[in-house]
């Protein structure tokens, strides 16, 4: 398959596509705009349904009816339109209905800026609305990757009955990469408990509200049930060097290539530091950092927040490293040079 | 007549209910609701379309329609029926959707749903029960309270001045062009009921005949929260209610959109369209390079952003890794624009290019912006036609070229990065020029343009080659 020069937002259109997407619903907004403008073009350049919603409130209830239907549904967003859909999210996560949510994060809180920030960690893996649940939460940092995860992540929502947002930030979703697309179309298959408006589907309801407090107990564990078997099958992670790792950096998204550039310096300065990167948020690679914290000395959390995923490593690491974070917010990124010199700063002493 | 055996569109037993009582509904004495639910579920038994409907349950005192309705049912966060509508009837061309809404769910909370749910023509029955009152969450008042009405959050009676005037929404919903049904019906007495039940039919058979959107307003009695016996409440609906929500047909037309199902593509076709069999690359990997860090920096209109795209197309066609960032929002627009390509045979690590080894100034700003952060040993190529002054650096190499009058005089101001880049090309050997004038008619579409940036091309090798070759 050849590779072809694809920016990140539009790199997830095309995943969407050949993982059998075959609606989108959203609302524009920068940075995940280019998302929509794409779909706009290609769903209906495929025969599938593209449809602007009036808001993002509306946009997620109608991924609602959309994934009751057994359609492989999809939206796009970022920071404000996401906290607009925390009650369709909710109310789907409460239903287990499958979708895709792509998140290009820009800077908050409120109205913040366009550029990238990756502050809502806590709201998209924690949750994000009320009630006691989890998404699943991918972590592309490429073009690729963008592509890649969005057209694996409709199977992995049906697999799950679970959302599956691919969160990522404004610099993955505006940069133009070589991508290889994937070479196969896949297609949603027939669901037992979806509805078809035919008589097979028709004892079939989609519903999040269970009055009894013992139904409502027991669909809470079951739920929590689901999310330890997410986290014992899915959990991914890539590592970079930490063979000899006497140091680790923590990284997602685009501050992992911010990341591997200062790696490289920092090796040829022999600083033997290493790099793991989640590609899954939830669920978190806190087994791999609990065994890597018997081999390093410091961890360094490289994030665009206030610490958002330091708080997990540090709880992975049960605190018998130091960890060390370096963040910035507001839309500031940082060179690969003001991390190499806050490292060295550190790691020196 | 209305029937008095149980339509076979509701369950034998409530199940789903649970408790004492699996024949009885969850409704209070008097309430509308029972009649609308039975009228509903006679009609679904008439049209014989029982497996076919799909009922959108509010929240609200019908928020357990699913317990009596033996179709296919989904529970909604309230409001948001018509968008969840909207998401099954565009998903599933043969089903029947019914969005059931009471007053607050409709014309409160959920008013921006239902007005663009209407405007766009969804397939869609909506059976909106207007009670004058929320009732579920005990008497407080709705967007249809009447003024002077007594509510729990109206004591004294709605004030016009303070809570403003009850919502029409038949009359609202008839501004709009899509909706091919609209009537307004009341429950206030039994030949009342059999108009309403005749309105009802009417909106599902356009469900049926695929018509569009439907919209039927039932006035109905809430003795409980009316704090009145059931048949006092049977008379104020007619003698209140319906004076300031006329009951009458607004609308009974023909469909103005077409319905438009998705037909998806064969696989085959998809692949075709995203190009997955068409091989842009042009020459096999033969040696590896550095890793080269270009910037392009200019102001909005020189074609920084697309002469970044046009070398990192050219950089994959030669096997190379690429990537590139634009500075992108409210600076695209007018003020400085700048894009970092990066060109690589390893692993792509930061995609910014915080210091490039070649940088293209296109202006005298983006000069003074960058200049300090070439790396020693880079190239400065300075755009010579609107930058007066030299670099000031001596430990960088720098080309001075008119790029905008090169890209002028073949006819294409707009391409000057392509001059830029083709010196890029020439000074570097990185690609070869031939590639960009390969993959200039693979990234552009209209003709005539191809043709002028191929002689911009051409242009710039001919400057390069008689005044900078040697430099």
């Amino acid at each position: 398959m050849e590779r072809q020069l694809i920016k990140g937002n539009e790199a997830v259109v095309f995943g969407a596509l050949l993982g059998g997407a075959t609606h989108f619903f959203g609302y524009p907004i920068t940075p995940a705009s280019e998302v929509a403008h794409m779909a706009a073009k290609q769903f209906p350049a495929t025969g599938n349904c593209f449809l602007q919603a009036e808001d993002e409130v509306n946009a997620i209830n109608m991924l609602y009816g959309a994934a009751a239907a057994g359609s492989r549904v999809m939206t796009a967003s970022s920071g404000p339109g996401i906290s607009l859909m925390a009650e369709g999210i909710s109310y789907m996560a409460g239903a287990e209905l499958p979708a895709v949510i792509v998140h290009v994060q820009r800077a908050g809180p409120g109205l913040g800026n366009i550029w990238p920030e990756q502050s809502d960690y806590n709201a998209t893996v924690k949750g994000g609305g009320h009630g006691n649940y989890k998404n699943i939460v991918l972590a592309p940092f490429s073009a690729q990757e963008m592509c890649d995860f969005t057209y694996r992540s409709f199977e992995l929502a049906e697999k799950y009955r679970m959302l599956v947002f691919v969160l990522a930030d404004a610099y993955i979703g505006q940069i133009m990469e070589s991508v290889t697309l994937p070479g196969d179309v896949k297609h949603a298959p027939r669901y037992d408990w979806a509805l078809y408006g035919d008589r097979e589907s028709r004892g079939n309801l989609i519903s999040s509200i269970l009055m009894n407090t013992e139904l409502l107990s027991t669909h809470n564990w079951k739920l929590d049930d689901k999310y330890k078997k997410v986290a014992e099958e899915l959990t991914e992670w890539e590592e970079y060097e930490t063979e000899d790792a006497d140091y680790l950096f923590v990284a997602f998204g685009v501050c992992a290539r911010l990341c591997l550039s200062a790696l490289s310096a920092l090796r040829k300065q022999n600083i033997r530091i290493g790099l793991l990167r989640p590609k899954t948020l939830f669920p978190f690679p806190s087994k791999r950092l609990c065994e890597l914290r018997k081999k390093i000395k410091t961890a360094i959390v490289v994030e665009l927040n206030n610490g958002q995923m330091a708080d997990d490593v540090e709880l992975a690491l049960r605190c018998a490293v130091p960890v060390h974070r370096y963040n910035w917010m507001g839309g500031k990124v940082p060179s690969t040079q003001d991390i190499i010199d806050r490292a060295l700063k550190d790691l020196r002493g | 007549m209305v029937k008095h055996t149980k339509p076979k569109t509701f369950y034998e037993d409530f199940v789903r209910k649970g408790g004492p009582g699996e024949k009885n509904t969850h409704y209070c004495p008097g309430c509308g609701h029972g009649n609308v639910h039975k009228l509903i579920a006679e009609v679904i038994d008439e049209l014989g379309i029982q497996d076919r409907v799909i009922f959108c349950s509010p929240v609200g005192c019908s928020v357990f329609a699913y317990y009596y309705f033996d179709t296919g049912n989904i529970q909604c966060a309230h409001g948001r029926a018509p968008a969840v509508g909207t998401g099954l009837a565009r998903s599933l061309e043969n089903s029947i959707i019914i969005s059931y809404q009471g007053d607050g769910d409709l014309a409160g909370i959920g008013m921006g749903a239902i007005m663009h749910a209407a405007n766009r023509g969804e397939h869609i029955a909506v059976f909106f029960v207007n009670n004058a009152i929320y009732g579920m969450t005990g008497g407080q008042m709705a967007p249809t309270t009447i003024v002077g009405q007594k509510t729990l959050t109206t004591p004294l009676g709605r004030s016009a001045g303070r809570d403003g005037f009850p919502l029409t929404m038949c009359e609202i919903i008839n501004n709009l062009a899509a909706p091919v049904f609209i009537e307004r019906v009341s429950l206030g007495n039994a030949a009342r009921i059999l108009k309403a039940k005749k309105a009802i039919k009417q909106a599902l058979v356009n469900q049926v005949e695929k018509k569009g959107f439907s919209f039927v307003e039932i006035l109905s009695p809430c003795p409980i929260n009316w704090k009145m016996q059931p048949i006092e409440a049977r008379k104020w609906l007619i003698d209140k209610l319906e004076p300031v929500f006329p009951v009458k047909n607004f609308r009974n037309g023909d469909s103005q959109v077409k319905y438009d199902p998705p037909r998806p593509v064969s696989d085959e076709e998809m692949k075709k369209l995203f190009n997955l069999e068409k091989d842009i690359s042009i020459k096999q990997k033969e040696e590896h390079i550095s890793e080269q860090l270009v910037k392009l920096a200019g102001f909005g209109g020189q074609g920084v952003l697309s002469g970044g795209i046009l070398l990192a197309n050219c950089a994959i066609a030669e096997k190379h890794n690429t990537s590139w960032l634009p500075s992108y929002g409210p600076e695209m627009r007018g003020g400085t624009a700048n894009a970092g390509v990066i060109i690589s045979d390893g692993q792509i690590g930061s995609p910014l290019v915080d210091n490039p080894n070649f940088f293209i100034a296109m202006n005298g700003p983006s000069l003074d912006s960058f200049e300090d952060q070439v790396l020693p040993g880079g190239t400065i190529l300075v755009n010579s036609s609107l930058i007066e002054r030299k670099v000031n650096r001596s430990d960088i190499k720098t080309l001075y070229a008119p790029l905008t009058e090169i890209a002028q005089q073949a006819g294409a101001v707009a391409a000057a990065t392509v001059a830029g880049i083709t010196m890029y090309a020439l000074s570097t050997g990185i690609i070869a020029v031939d590639t960009i004038r390969q993959v200039i008619p693979l990234s552009i579409k209209r003709k005539a343009l191809i043709d002028e940036n191929l002689k911009v091309v051409d242009a710039a090798r001919e400057y390069y080659e008689k005044n900078l070759a040697k430099t």
